[in-house]
């Protein structure tokens, strides 16, 4: 069954309300299972309000999973814009279709200057981005990138338009390990109102690529929830959780990373009229854990400092740090829009000794390019 | 007593191999590696800067001259990807051993037997020594002991788990029939669960995620070396055999001593 069906027989809503009137017995409960056995009723119950008084009970439940799993290491990524060109209009989006912003897209020259910069710096695993422009930046250009940032960065990921199968799979033999796809939004309803023109405004082509990613041999996949579109959140965080625990089943060879990144101000001018705060997004975070033991949670730049050292020890996994969100920010920097604005501008080594001094091992190199290269056995 | 564990014609006066992920820091990890007394360490290849491009690099803090490296796959899918890894290791110039991990599911680890019996062939065949970490299945261990293989390495419980010997039955069948060193590698979670595998007769454990997560590393190291230590000895000492009821006398022939001759 794909995921598509999964979540249209999920009832979604149900589970959303289900959290809002989650009594303390019900958090136990939740609390009580052993990890790896939790469902979606005590995923709601973990996001409920119920558990936000119990929140120090969930961090440490949360904290001792994942020093189980991941040990005292943080695992550290680069994210390279290849381009703001879109021909998609998501209304909260700083590179929207017809946003007066000043556009560039990065030749294979300059994506290599961007990797040289980020390869100084530590990085070994690079998240390259795009818009959604399918001639400026289809597959044949990523592609192209990819190839040419092989010998830099043993670990290299796209967050990009979603592809079918065999164009991941040219993807994947170009050399990409990782996909990261957020839905954005799970609700078929409030997508349809934030996506209003371009190739994105498929929901289901989208909310399946990442099992036609895993299908073509992609190695990773990333999948996350935009905090602050569709209300209430926690809709979205039940069926994040949903595909999550899904993509375990189908996609079991895969590793399995997920982000609830919150909206940021950005060219677009949007705002959510009720944004998640600090306190919900923690509970967030460690109510993911607890349902997904073995799951990657990713915290990038679009939070504050001391709120992202905060979540650390709580059960997040991966981080970026000294980002730029604009093509060519690393090495020319200014002349394009970024697609938000970030919040935490430490640079790497910063962010690395901050982490040191939480007691955690940032980790630059965690994947090796062999197993990369087609198989060789003779 | 010359009780040392011997591995493809190596002597180790240390029966405890440590693993070196999930540390805080190199410092608390070289830390560790001391306090343990270990004499082989595992390292997983996807965490070195093989292609020496002056990235940070795990193995700056592990003394070569003191420990026999042991590079691991670990990340491998199958066979044709640590193989490949392998032998990329080795042309970098680090050791021939290799702990053979290939472990297609992320989650737990688990190891795919029949990748892993075919990368061992494959391995051996280019003359490595080939340490796998595999199921604790006795049929298994004896094809990766025919296959050329120095060890078997069969796991305890998931790895990282540490829930300690789940295998217990399966390992007493592999200690058994083996005619290679036995090492329990996964799910230790605690000294006594070493000190257990020890008794059994198992050559020798190997401990990463118990210390390192330790709040106290190196001192979790000491333990650890501390129990495989013991549980060696009380093997090589001949333990008591474990009888469910007291056995006191003999209540039924007793009378038997204490008729007149």
């Amino acid at each position: 069954m794909s995921f598509g069906d999964l979540l249209a027989s999920t009832p979604v809503r149900e589970l959303g309300s289900f959290a809002m009137g989650a009594t303390d017995l019900d958090v136990s409960r939740a609390l009580a299972k052993p990890a790896g056995s939790r469902d979606l009723y005590d995923f709601a119950s973990l996001i409920s309000p119920a558990a936000a008084a119990r929140l120090e009970e969930l961090a440490r439940a949360s904290h001792a999973l994942t020093l189980r799993r991941f040990g005292r290491t943080v695992h550290m990524y680069a994210p390279m814009y290849l381009s703001n060109e879109c021909l998609t209009t998501c209304t909260y989006c700083g590179f929207a279709k017809g946003l007066p912003i000043a556009r560039k897209t990065l030749s294979i020259e300059q994506a290599a200057r961007e990797g040289e910069f980020l390869h100084a710096r530590g990085y070994r695993h690079v998240l390259l981005l795009t818009g959604e422009h399918q001639k400026l930046t289809g597959v044949d250009f990523l592609c192209e990138h990819v190839a040419a940032l092989c010998a830099l960065f043993p670990q290299i990921s796209l967050e990009v338009q979603v592809w079918n199968e065999d164009e991941y799979r040219r993807l994947a033999t170009a050399g990409a390990d990782g996909v990261v796809i957020y839905q954005e939004t799970y609700d078929p309803d409030s997508y349809a109102r934030f996506h209003l023109g371009g190739k994105k405004r498929d929901y289901e082509f989208r909310l399946e690529g990442p099992e036609r990613a895993a299908r073509a041999g992609i190695r990773r996949l990333g999948i996350g929830a935009l905090l602050g579109l569709h209300e209430p959140w926690r809709e979205d965080a039940v069926a994040l959780a949903a595909h999550a625990l899904h993509l375990l089943k189908v996609a079991w060879r895969q590793e399995l990373a997920v982000s609830v990144p919150r909206i940021r101000p950005s060219a677009s001018g949007y705002s959510p009229a009720h944004p998640v705060t600090d306190a919900e997004l923690a509970q967030l975070i460690c109510a993911l854990r607890l349902v997904l033991p073995d799951a990657g949670l990713v915290m990038s730049t679009r939070e504050a400092a001391g709120f992202r050292d905060g979540l650390v020890p709580l059960g997040v996994t991966h981080t970026s740090a000294g980002s730029h969100t604009d093509p060519g920010g690393y090495t020319e920097p200014g002349e394009a829009e970024g697609q938000f604005e970030v919040d935490d501008t430490r640079a790497p080594e910063e962010v690395a000794n901050a982490l040191r001094a939480l007691g955690y091992e940032p980790v630059w190199k965690d994947w090796d390019a062999a197993m990369r290269a087609e198989p060789a056995l003779s | 007593m010359n009780d040392k564990l011997e591995i493809a014609g190596r002597a180790f006066a240390s029966r405890l191999i440590v693993g070196t992920g999930k540390f805080a820091s190199g410092e608390a990890m070289r830390a560790a590696l001391d306090a343990s007394g270990t004499e082989m360490v595992t390292v997983a290849l996807r965490r070195v800067d093989l292609d020496a491009s002056g990235g940070p690099d795990i193995l700056e803090f592990i003394d070569r001259d003191r420990y026999l490296l042991l590079p691991n796959t670990s990340g491998a899918i199958d066979a044709a990807e640590a193989v490949r890894l392998a032998r990329l290791a080795r042309a970098m110039g680090l050791p021939d051993w290799v702990k053979l991990e290939v472990t297609p599911d992320p989650r737990y680890l688990l190891p795919d037997p029949i990748e892993t019996l075919k990368a061992a062939e494959q391995l051996v065949a280019d003359g490595f020594t080939v340490l796998p970490y595999c199921s604790a299945d006795p049929v298994l261990c004896k094809r990766l002991e025919e296959a050329g293989c120095a060890t078997v390495m069969p796991l305890g419980s998931w790895i990282g788990s540490n829930q300690g010997l789940r295998t217990r039955d399966a390992i007493r069948i592999i200690v058994e029939q083996a005619a290679i060193p036995v090492v329990v590698d996964a799910g230790l979670g605690a000294p006594s669960h070493a000190a257990a595998a020890m008794e059994m007769g198992v050559d020798a454990v190997l401990v990463n995620t118990a210390i390192a997560v330790a709040r106290d590393p190196a001192e979790m190291a000491r333990a650890f070396r501390d129990a495989v230590d013991a549980g060696r000895r009380a093997f090589a000492a001949g333990l008591a055999p474990e009888r469910r009821d007291a056995e006191a006398s003999s209540p039924l022939t007793g009378f038997l001593d204490r008729l007149d001759p």
